[in-house]
Protein backbone atom coordinates (compact mmCIF):
# COMPACT_ATOMS: atom_id res chain seq x y z
CA UNK A 1 0.00 0.00 0.00
CA UNK A 2 2.75 2.42 -0.80
CA UNK A 3 2.43 5.09 -3.45
CA UNK A 4 3.05 8.70 -2.66
CA UNK A 5 -0.48 9.99 -2.95
CA UNK A 6 -1.75 10.55 0.54
CA UNK A 7 -4.67 12.88 -0.04
CA UNK A 8 -3.67 15.94 1.99
CA UNK A 9 0.02 15.38 2.41
CA UNK A 10 1.10 18.28 0.17
CA UNK A 11 -1.04 20.99 1.79
CA UNK A 12 0.66 23.10 4.43
CA UNK A 13 -1.90 25.03 6.48
CA UNK A 14 -1.15 28.68 7.06
CA UNK A 15 -2.42 32.22 6.68
CA UNK A 16 0.24 33.82 4.51
CA UNK A 17 -0.68 36.18 1.66
CA UNK A 18 -0.17 33.21 -0.69
CA UNK A 19 -2.69 31.14 1.27
CA UNK A 20 -5.24 33.96 1.12
CA UNK A 21 -4.85 34.59 -2.61
CA UNK A 22 -7.86 33.43 -4.65
CA UNK A 23 -7.24 29.93 -6.11
CA UNK A 24 -8.02 30.85 -9.74
CA UNK A 25 -5.33 33.56 -9.68
CA UNK A 26 -2.77 31.18 -8.16
CA UNK A 27 -3.62 28.45 -10.69
CA UNK A 28 -3.35 30.73 -13.71
CA UNK A 29 -0.10 32.25 -12.39
CA UNK A 30 1.44 28.81 -11.81
CA UNK A 31 0.58 27.60 -15.31
CA UNK A 32 1.87 30.84 -16.89
CA UNK A 33 5.09 30.65 -14.88
CA UNK A 34 5.63 27.02 -15.94
CA UNK A 35 5.06 27.88 -19.60
CA UNK A 36 7.59 30.74 -19.34
CA UNK A 37 10.14 28.37 -17.77
CA UNK A 38 9.78 25.59 -20.35
CA UNK A 39 9.93 28.09 -23.23
CA UNK A 40 13.36 29.38 -22.15
CA UNK A 41 16.32 28.29 -24.31
CA UNK A 42 18.45 25.81 -22.39
CA UNK A 43 21.72 27.72 -22.92
CA UNK A 44 20.40 30.76 -21.00
CA UNK A 45 21.71 29.53 -17.66
CA UNK A 46 21.26 32.94 -15.99
CA UNK A 47 17.52 32.85 -16.75
CA UNK A 48 17.06 29.66 -14.72
CA UNK A 49 18.87 31.33 -11.84
CA UNK A 50 16.35 34.17 -12.14
CA UNK A 51 13.44 31.73 -11.99
CA UNK A 52 14.95 30.06 -8.94
CA UNK A 53 15.15 33.47 -7.21
CA UNK A 54 11.46 34.06 -8.08
CA UNK A 55 10.49 30.68 -6.64
CA UNK A 56 12.48 31.49 -3.50
CA UNK A 57 10.72 34.84 -3.11
CA UNK A 58 7.27 33.25 -3.49
CA UNK A 59 8.21 30.54 -0.99
CA UNK A 60 9.25 33.27 1.46
CA UNK A 61 5.93 35.09 0.97
CA UNK A 62 4.09 31.78 1.46
CA UNK A 63 6.25 31.11 4.58
CA UNK A 64 7.17 27.66 3.28
CA UNK A 65 10.59 26.55 4.55
CA UNK A 66 13.13 25.31 1.95
CA UNK A 67 13.46 21.94 3.69
CA UNK A 68 9.75 21.24 3.27
CA UNK A 69 10.01 22.01 -0.46
CA UNK A 70 13.19 19.97 -0.92
CA UNK A 71 11.77 16.85 0.74
CA UNK A 72 8.68 16.93 -1.44
CA UNK A 73 10.63 17.78 -4.58
CA UNK A 74 12.35 14.40 -4.27
CA UNK A 75 9.21 12.79 -5.76
CA UNK A 76 10.35 14.00 -9.17
CA UNK A 77 13.45 11.82 -9.21
CA UNK A 78 11.93 8.86 -11.09
CA UNK A 79 10.43 11.25 -13.63
CA UNK A 80 13.72 12.90 -14.53
CA UNK A 81 15.66 9.66 -14.99
CA UNK A 82 15.81 10.62 -18.66
CA UNK A 83 17.85 13.71 -17.71
CA UNK A 84 20.61 11.53 -16.29
CA UNK A 85 20.45 9.06 -19.18
CA UNK A 86 20.66 11.64 -21.98
CA UNK A 87 24.42 12.44 -21.68
CA UNK A 88 25.05 8.76 -22.52
CA UNK A 89 22.38 8.30 -25.16
CA UNK A 90 22.55 11.49 -27.20
CA UNK A 91 24.28 11.87 -30.55
CA UNK A 92 26.83 14.51 -31.58
CA UNK A 93 30.26 15.66 -30.32
CA UNK A 94 31.42 14.12 -27.04
CA UNK A 95 33.59 15.14 -24.10
CA UNK A 96 35.54 12.89 -21.75
CA UNK A 97 34.86 13.46 -18.07
CA UNK A 98 36.12 11.21 -15.25
CA UNK A 99 36.61 8.39 -17.72
CA UNK A 100 33.10 8.67 -19.16
CA UNK A 101 32.40 9.65 -22.74
CA UNK A 102 29.49 12.08 -22.56
CA UNK A 103 27.61 13.83 -25.34
CA UNK A 104 27.71 17.63 -25.19
CA UNK A 105 24.22 17.86 -26.63
CA UNK A 106 23.03 15.23 -24.15
CA UNK A 107 24.54 17.08 -21.19
CA UNK A 108 22.75 20.25 -22.25
CA UNK A 109 19.53 18.29 -22.83
CA UNK A 110 19.80 16.62 -19.43
CA UNK A 111 20.38 19.98 -17.76
CA UNK A 112 17.41 21.35 -19.67
CA UNK A 113 15.05 18.64 -18.37
CA UNK A 114 16.43 18.73 -14.83
CA UNK A 115 16.18 22.54 -14.52
CA UNK A 116 12.74 22.88 -16.10
CA UNK A 117 11.22 19.87 -14.34
CA UNK A 118 12.55 21.05 -10.96
CA UNK A 119 11.31 24.63 -11.40
CA UNK A 120 7.92 23.41 -12.63
CA UNK A 121 7.65 21.02 -9.70
CA UNK A 122 8.60 23.73 -7.18
CA UNK A 123 5.94 26.04 -8.66
CA UNK A 124 3.36 23.23 -8.40
CA UNK A 125 4.40 22.51 -4.82
CA UNK A 126 4.02 26.19 -3.88
CA UNK A 127 0.51 26.09 -5.38
CA UNK A 128 -0.69 22.90 -3.66
CA UNK A 129 1.18 23.76 -0.46
CA UNK A 130 -0.92 26.89 -0.04
CA UNK A 131 -4.25 25.81 -1.57
CA UNK A 132 -6.69 23.22 -0.25
CA UNK A 133 -7.95 20.57 -2.65
CA UNK A 134 -11.45 22.04 -2.53
CA UNK A 135 -10.12 25.48 -3.46
CA UNK A 136 -8.14 24.02 -6.37
CA UNK A 137 -11.37 22.60 -7.81
CA UNK A 138 -13.15 25.93 -7.21
CA UNK A 139 -10.29 27.64 -9.02
CA UNK A 140 -10.58 25.28 -12.00
CA UNK A 141 -14.32 25.94 -12.06
CA UNK A 142 -13.80 29.71 -12.16
CA UNK A 143 -11.24 29.35 -14.95
CA UNK A 144 -14.10 27.96 -17.09
CA UNK A 145 -13.09 24.31 -16.83
CA UNK A 146 -16.20 22.35 -17.98
CA UNK A 147 -18.47 21.72 -14.98
CA UNK A 148 -18.77 17.94 -15.54
CA UNK A 149 -14.97 17.64 -15.27
CA UNK A 150 -14.77 19.55 -11.99
CA UNK A 151 -17.74 17.56 -10.68
CA UNK A 152 -16.04 14.27 -11.55
CA UNK A 153 -12.87 15.51 -9.86
CA UNK A 154 -14.86 16.56 -6.78
CA UNK A 155 -16.51 13.16 -6.46
CA UNK A 156 -13.23 11.42 -7.10
CA UNK A 157 -11.39 13.30 -4.37
CA UNK A 158 -14.30 12.95 -1.94
CA UNK A 159 -14.50 9.16 -2.31
CA UNK A 160 -10.81 8.43 -2.82
CA UNK A 161 -10.16 8.05 0.90
CA UNK A 162 -13.20 5.76 1.21
CA UNK A 163 -11.96 3.47 -1.56
CA UNK A 164 -8.37 3.52 -0.31
CA UNK A 165 -9.62 2.59 3.18
CA UNK A 166 -11.72 -0.18 1.69
CA UNK A 167 -8.79 -1.60 -0.28
CA UNK A 168 -6.61 -1.40 2.83
CA UNK A 169 -9.17 -3.44 4.81
CA UNK A 170 -9.42 -6.00 1.99
CA UNK A 171 -5.63 -6.32 1.95
CA UNK A 172 -5.49 -6.85 5.71
CA UNK A 173 -8.22 -9.50 5.38
CA UNK A 174 -6.24 -11.20 2.61
CA UNK A 175 -2.99 -11.21 4.57
CA UNK A 176 -4.81 -12.40 7.71
CA UNK A 177 -5.90 -15.46 5.72
CA UNK A 178 -2.34 -16.33 4.84
CA UNK A 179 -1.94 -14.72 1.40
CA UNK A 180 1.68 -13.63 1.00
CA UNK A 181 2.31 -13.00 -2.70
CA UNK A 182 5.87 -12.45 -3.85
CA UNK A 183 5.76 -13.18 -7.57
CA UNK A 184 3.68 -11.82 -10.39
CA UNK A 185 1.99 -15.20 -10.97
CA UNK A 186 0.62 -15.08 -7.42
CA UNK A 187 -1.46 -11.95 -7.97
CA UNK A 188 -4.82 -13.71 -8.32
CA UNK A 189 -5.90 -12.68 -4.81
CA UNK A 190 -4.79 -9.11 -5.38
CA UNK A 191 -6.61 -8.83 -8.71
CA UNK A 192 -9.78 -10.46 -7.39
CA UNK A 193 -9.72 -7.85 -4.61
CA UNK A 194 -9.38 -5.17 -7.26
CA UNK A 195 -12.49 -6.55 -8.98
CA UNK A 196 -14.38 -6.45 -5.69
CA UNK A 197 -13.17 -2.88 -5.20
CA UNK A 198 -14.59 -1.90 -8.59
CA UNK A 199 -17.96 -3.50 -7.77
CA UNK A 200 -18.11 -1.63 -4.48
CA UNK A 201 -17.06 1.64 -6.12
CA UNK A 202 -19.61 1.31 -8.93
CA UNK A 203 -22.45 0.31 -6.65
CA UNK A 204 -21.54 3.09 -4.26
CA UNK A 205 -21.74 5.46 -7.21
CA UNK A 206 -25.22 4.20 -8.01
CA UNK A 207 -26.34 4.67 -4.41
CA UNK A 208 -24.82 8.16 -4.28
CA UNK A 209 -26.59 9.08 -7.51
CA UNK A 210 -29.94 7.81 -6.20
CA UNK A 211 -29.47 9.73 -2.96
CA UNK A 212 -28.66 12.85 -4.98
CA UNK A 213 -31.71 12.34 -7.20
CA UNK A 214 -33.86 12.06 -4.10
CA UNK A 215 -32.53 15.46 -3.03
CA UNK A 216 -33.28 17.13 -6.36
CA UNK A 217 -30.05 16.61 -8.38
CA UNK A 218 -30.46 17.49 -12.05
CA UNK A 219 -26.83 17.33 -13.15
CA UNK A 220 -25.83 20.81 -11.98
CA UNK A 221 -24.17 21.91 -8.76
CA UNK A 222 -26.26 24.47 -6.85
CA UNK A 223 -25.03 27.99 -7.63
CA UNK A 224 -23.61 29.97 -4.72
CA UNK A 225 -21.62 27.11 -3.24
CA UNK A 226 -18.41 28.80 -4.30
CA UNK A 227 -19.48 32.41 -4.66
CA UNK A 228 -17.20 33.87 -1.98
CA UNK A 229 -13.52 34.68 -2.33
CA UNK A 230 -13.49 35.43 -6.06
CA UNK A 231 -10.21 37.04 -7.07
CA UNK A 232 -10.24 40.84 -7.00
CA UNK A 233 -8.38 42.97 -9.52
CA UNK A 234 -5.71 43.54 -6.87
CA UNK A 235 -5.29 39.81 -6.31
CA UNK A 236 -5.07 39.18 -10.03
CA UNK A 237 -2.33 41.78 -10.45
CA UNK A 238 -0.44 40.50 -7.41
CA UNK A 239 -0.58 36.93 -8.76
CA UNK A 240 0.33 38.10 -12.27
CA UNK A 241 3.51 39.81 -11.07
CA UNK A 242 5.42 36.52 -10.78
CA UNK A 243 4.66 35.11 -14.26
CA UNK A 244 5.13 38.65 -15.69
CA UNK A 245 8.69 38.79 -14.37
CA UNK A 246 9.24 35.22 -15.56
CA UNK A 247 7.92 36.09 -19.02
CA UNK A 248 10.26 39.11 -19.17
CA UNK A 249 13.19 36.85 -18.26
CA UNK A 250 12.10 34.29 -20.89
CA UNK A 251 11.80 36.93 -23.61
CA UNK A 252 15.20 38.37 -22.70
CA UNK A 253 16.67 34.86 -22.83
CA UNK A 254 15.14 34.18 -26.25
CA UNK A 255 16.37 37.52 -27.61
CA UNK A 256 19.93 37.11 -26.34
CA UNK A 257 20.17 33.45 -27.35
CA UNK B 1 7.96 -1.12 -12.98
CA UNK B 2 6.39 2.28 -13.24
CA UNK B 3 6.06 2.88 -16.95
CA UNK B 4 9.28 4.59 -17.92
CA UNK B 5 7.61 7.07 -20.22
CA UNK B 6 4.60 7.72 -18.01
CA UNK B 7 4.09 11.06 -16.29
CA UNK B 8 6.29 13.23 -18.48
CA UNK B 9 7.89 16.10 -16.53
CA UNK B 10 8.18 19.76 -17.58
CA UNK B 11 10.88 20.48 -20.14
CA UNK B 12 11.18 17.01 -21.69
CA UNK B 13 9.23 17.96 -24.81
CA UNK B 14 9.59 21.39 -26.44
CA UNK B 15 6.86 23.95 -25.69
CA UNK B 16 5.22 24.23 -29.16
CA UNK B 17 4.83 20.44 -29.39
CA UNK B 18 3.53 20.24 -25.82
CA UNK B 19 1.06 23.04 -26.59
CA UNK B 20 -0.12 21.22 -29.71
CA UNK B 21 -0.80 18.04 -27.76
CA UNK B 22 -2.53 20.06 -25.03
CA UNK B 23 -4.92 21.45 -27.66
CA UNK B 24 -5.47 17.93 -29.03
CA UNK B 25 -6.14 16.59 -25.52
CA UNK B 26 -8.66 19.36 -24.78
CA UNK B 27 -10.51 18.67 -28.04
CA UNK B 28 -10.73 14.92 -27.46
CA UNK B 29 -11.72 15.32 -23.80
CA UNK B 30 -14.57 17.61 -24.88
CA UNK B 31 -15.79 14.88 -27.26
CA UNK B 32 -15.49 12.30 -24.46
CA UNK B 33 -17.53 14.60 -22.21
CA UNK B 34 -20.32 14.81 -24.76
CA UNK B 35 -20.33 11.04 -25.33
CA UNK B 36 -20.09 10.33 -21.62
CA UNK B 37 -23.01 12.61 -20.88
CA UNK B 38 -25.06 10.90 -23.58
CA UNK B 39 -24.37 7.53 -21.94
CA UNK B 40 -24.77 8.52 -18.31
CA UNK B 41 -26.85 11.74 -18.31
CA UNK B 42 -27.14 13.18 -14.80
CA UNK B 43 -25.37 10.10 -13.44
CA UNK B 44 -22.13 11.21 -15.10
CA UNK B 45 -20.62 13.09 -12.14
CA UNK B 46 -21.21 10.53 -9.39
CA UNK B 47 -20.58 7.45 -11.56
CA UNK B 48 -17.53 8.71 -13.42
CA UNK B 49 -16.28 10.25 -10.17
CA UNK B 50 -16.42 6.91 -8.39
CA UNK B 51 -14.81 5.10 -11.34
CA UNK B 52 -12.06 7.75 -11.39
CA UNK B 53 -11.56 7.23 -7.65
CA UNK B 54 -11.32 3.49 -8.37
CA UNK B 55 -8.69 4.06 -11.09
CA UNK B 56 -6.77 6.35 -8.74
CA UNK B 57 -6.97 3.85 -5.87
CA UNK B 58 -5.95 1.01 -8.21
CA UNK B 59 -2.86 3.00 -9.26
CA UNK B 60 -1.89 3.38 -5.61
CA UNK B 61 -1.96 -0.37 -4.96
CA UNK B 62 1.36 -2.08 -5.51
CA UNK B 63 1.46 -5.71 -6.55
CA UNK B 64 4.49 -7.97 -6.35
CA UNK B 65 6.40 -8.82 -9.51
CA UNK B 66 9.49 -10.40 -8.00
CA UNK B 67 10.68 -10.28 -4.40
CA UNK B 68 11.58 -6.64 -3.81
CA UNK B 69 10.11 -5.44 -7.11
CA UNK B 70 6.57 -4.19 -7.29
CA UNK B 71 4.50 -2.49 -9.93
CA UNK B 72 1.23 -0.68 -10.19
CA UNK B 73 -1.54 -0.41 -12.72
CA UNK B 74 -2.16 2.37 -15.26
CA UNK B 75 -5.77 1.23 -15.53
CA UNK B 76 -6.87 2.71 -18.87
CA UNK B 77 -7.65 -0.66 -20.43
CA UNK B 78 -9.37 -1.86 -17.25
CA UNK B 79 -11.61 1.21 -17.21
CA UNK B 80 -12.33 0.84 -20.95
CA UNK B 81 -13.46 -2.77 -20.37
CA UNK B 82 -15.64 -1.87 -17.42
CA UNK B 83 -17.22 1.48 -18.33
CA UNK B 84 -16.56 1.95 -22.05
CA UNK B 85 -13.97 4.05 -23.89
CA UNK B 86 -15.52 7.52 -23.45
CA UNK B 87 -16.08 7.44 -19.71
CA UNK B 88 -12.77 5.58 -19.27
CA UNK B 89 -10.79 8.25 -21.14
CA UNK B 90 -12.62 10.90 -19.10
CA UNK B 91 -11.83 9.18 -15.80
CA UNK B 92 -8.14 8.65 -16.58
CA UNK B 93 -7.88 12.29 -17.78
CA UNK B 94 -9.37 13.55 -14.51
CA UNK B 95 -7.01 11.30 -12.57
CA UNK B 96 -4.04 12.77 -14.47
CA UNK B 97 -5.22 16.37 -13.99
CA UNK B 98 -5.65 15.79 -10.26
CA UNK B 99 -2.29 14.03 -10.02
CA UNK B 100 -0.59 17.00 -11.71
CA UNK B 101 -2.49 19.68 -9.76
CA UNK B 102 -2.96 18.17 -6.30
CA UNK B 103 -0.07 15.73 -6.07
CA UNK B 104 2.49 17.45 -8.36
CA UNK B 105 2.91 14.22 -10.38
CA UNK B 106 3.94 15.07 -13.93
CA UNK B 107 4.57 18.59 -15.21
CA UNK B 108 1.75 21.12 -15.65
CA UNK B 109 3.05 22.06 -19.10
CA UNK B 110 3.25 18.35 -20.02
CA UNK B 111 -0.32 17.61 -18.92
CA UNK B 112 -1.56 17.57 -22.53
CA UNK B 113 1.12 15.02 -23.45
CA UNK B 114 0.35 12.83 -20.44
CA UNK B 115 -3.40 12.91 -21.12
CA UNK B 116 -2.82 12.15 -24.80
CA UNK B 117 -0.62 9.12 -24.06
CA UNK B 118 -2.27 7.50 -21.08
CA UNK B 119 -5.90 8.61 -21.22
CA UNK B 120 -6.57 8.95 -24.94
CA UNK B 121 -4.10 6.89 -26.98
CA UNK B 122 -3.86 4.10 -24.40
CA UNK B 123 -7.61 3.82 -23.94
CA UNK B 124 -8.33 4.04 -27.68
CA UNK B 125 -5.82 1.29 -28.44
CA UNK B 126 -7.27 -0.88 -25.70
CA UNK B 127 -10.79 -0.38 -26.94
CA UNK B 128 -9.92 -1.20 -30.56
CA UNK B 129 -8.40 -4.47 -29.38
CA UNK B 130 -11.46 -5.16 -27.22
CA UNK B 131 -13.89 -4.58 -30.09
CA UNK B 132 -11.95 -6.79 -32.49
CA UNK B 133 -11.16 -9.64 -30.09
CA UNK B 134 -14.66 -9.86 -28.61
CA UNK B 135 -16.02 -10.40 -32.13
CA UNK B 136 -13.46 -13.10 -32.87
CA UNK B 137 -13.19 -14.92 -29.56
CA UNK B 138 -15.97 -16.98 -27.96
CA UNK B 139 -18.11 -15.05 -25.50
CA UNK B 140 -16.90 -16.91 -22.46
CA UNK B 141 -14.97 -15.89 -19.38
CA UNK B 142 -11.82 -17.28 -21.01
CA UNK B 143 -12.44 -15.18 -24.11
CA UNK B 144 -12.95 -12.13 -21.93
CA UNK B 145 -9.75 -12.86 -20.00
CA UNK B 146 -7.70 -13.16 -23.21
CA UNK B 147 -9.25 -9.95 -24.54
CA UNK B 148 -8.50 -8.08 -21.31
CA UNK B 149 -4.91 -9.34 -21.25
CA UNK B 150 -4.21 -8.40 -24.87
CA UNK B 151 -5.99 -5.05 -24.64
CA UNK B 152 -4.11 -3.82 -21.58
CA UNK B 153 -0.75 -5.09 -22.76
CA UNK B 154 -1.15 -3.42 -26.15
CA UNK B 155 -2.44 -0.23 -24.55
CA UNK B 156 0.69 0.08 -22.37
CA UNK B 157 2.98 -0.50 -25.36
CA UNK B 158 1.07 1.93 -27.60
CA UNK B 159 1.07 4.63 -24.88
CA UNK B 160 4.85 4.22 -24.59
CA UNK B 161 5.24 4.44 -28.37
CA UNK B 162 3.15 7.63 -28.35
CA UNK B 163 5.82 9.06 -26.05
CA UNK B 164 8.55 7.93 -28.49
CA UNK B 165 6.67 9.72 -31.26
CA UNK B 166 6.32 12.88 -29.19
CA UNK B 167 9.98 12.77 -28.25
CA UNK B 168 10.94 12.38 -31.88
CA UNK B 169 8.89 15.43 -32.85
CA UNK B 170 9.83 17.69 -29.94
CA UNK B 171 12.50 16.08 -27.81
CA UNK B 172 15.21 18.62 -28.51
CA UNK B 173 18.13 16.21 -28.12
CA UNK B 174 19.05 13.84 -30.93
CA UNK B 175 19.80 10.31 -29.74
CA UNK B 176 22.58 8.05 -30.93
CA UNK B 177 20.14 5.22 -31.47
CA UNK B 178 17.86 5.42 -34.49
CA UNK B 179 14.08 5.68 -34.34
CA UNK B 180 13.70 1.98 -35.03
CA UNK B 181 16.10 1.01 -32.26
CA UNK B 182 14.44 3.29 -29.66
CA UNK B 183 11.02 2.06 -30.70
CA UNK B 184 12.16 -1.54 -30.30
CA UNK B 185 13.63 -0.98 -26.83
CA UNK B 186 10.63 0.98 -25.59
CA UNK B 187 8.18 -1.58 -27.01
CA UNK B 188 10.14 -4.44 -25.46
CA UNK B 189 10.38 -2.89 -22.00
CA UNK B 190 6.75 -1.88 -21.99
CA UNK B 191 5.63 -5.28 -23.26
CA UNK B 192 7.15 -6.71 -20.07
CA UNK B 193 5.35 -4.08 -17.99
CA UNK B 194 2.22 -4.82 -20.02
CA UNK B 195 2.30 -8.50 -19.01
CA UNK B 196 1.77 -7.50 -15.38
CA UNK B 197 -0.90 -4.98 -16.29
CA UNK B 198 -2.56 -7.58 -18.55
CA UNK B 199 -2.62 -10.36 -15.96
CA UNK B 200 -4.16 -8.13 -13.31
CA UNK B 201 -6.67 -6.58 -15.69
CA UNK B 202 -7.77 -10.03 -16.89
CA UNK B 203 -8.34 -11.42 -13.39
CA UNK B 204 -10.06 -8.22 -12.26
CA UNK B 205 -12.46 -8.12 -15.20
CA UNK B 206 -13.27 -11.83 -14.89
CA UNK B 207 -14.01 -11.33 -11.19
CA UNK B 208 -16.47 -8.54 -12.02
CA UNK B 209 -17.99 -10.53 -14.90
CA UNK B 210 -18.67 -13.51 -12.61
CA UNK B 211 -20.59 -11.41 -10.08
CA UNK B 212 -22.15 -8.63 -12.14
CA UNK B 213 -21.75 -9.29 -15.89
CA UNK B 214 -24.13 -6.40 -16.53
CA UNK B 215 -21.46 -3.99 -15.21
CA UNK B 216 -18.85 -5.05 -17.78
CA UNK B 217 -19.33 -2.58 -20.60
CA UNK B 218 -17.44 -4.74 -23.10
CA UNK B 219 -19.95 -7.59 -22.65
CA UNK B 220 -22.99 -5.40 -23.05
CA UNK B 221 -25.36 -5.99 -25.97
CA UNK B 222 -24.70 -7.53 -29.35
CA UNK B 223 -22.66 -4.59 -30.57
CA UNK B 224 -19.82 -3.91 -28.14
CA UNK B 225 -19.34 -0.44 -29.58
CA UNK B 226 -22.83 0.79 -28.65
CA UNK B 227 -23.15 3.49 -26.03
CA UNK B 228 -26.57 2.66 -24.65
CA UNK B 229 -27.17 3.75 -21.09
CA UNK B 230 -26.86 0.97 -18.53
CA UNK B 231 -29.93 0.25 -16.45
CA UNK B 232 -29.54 1.88 -13.06
CA UNK B 233 -29.29 -0.61 -10.27
CA UNK B 234 -31.61 0.31 -7.46
CA UNK B 235 -31.13 -2.53 -5.06
CA UNK B 236 -28.58 -4.54 -3.21
CA UNK B 237 -24.90 -4.39 -2.83
CA UNK B 238 -22.32 -7.07 -2.34
CA UNK B 239 -20.83 -5.45 0.73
Amino acid sequence: MAGGHDAHVLYRPGSSPMHRLAPEAKLAATVAFTVAVVSTPREAFWAFGGYAVLVGLVAAVARIPPGWLARRAAIELPFVALAFALPFLAAGPRVDWAGLSLSVDGLLGGWNILAKATLGLLASLLLVGTTTVRDLIVGLDRLRCPAPLTQIATFMLRYLDVLVGESRRMRVARLARGDDPRFLWQVRGFAAGLGALFLRAYERGERVWLAMRARGWTGRMPAGLSATGVATARQWSAAASVPAVAAAVAIAAVVTA
Amino acid sequence: MDGLALHIADGVIETPVAAGFAALAVAVVVVCLARGRRALDDRLAPMAGLVAAFVFAAQMLNFPVLPGVSGHLVGGALAALLVGPWVAALCVSVVLVVQALVFADGGLSALGLNITNMALVGTAAAYLVIVVLLRVLPRTLAGLAVTAFAASMISVVVAALAFVGEYWVGGGVELRAGLGEVTGVMAGVHALIGIGEGLITAVTVVTVARVRPDLVYALRGARPASTTAPAPVTGGSVE
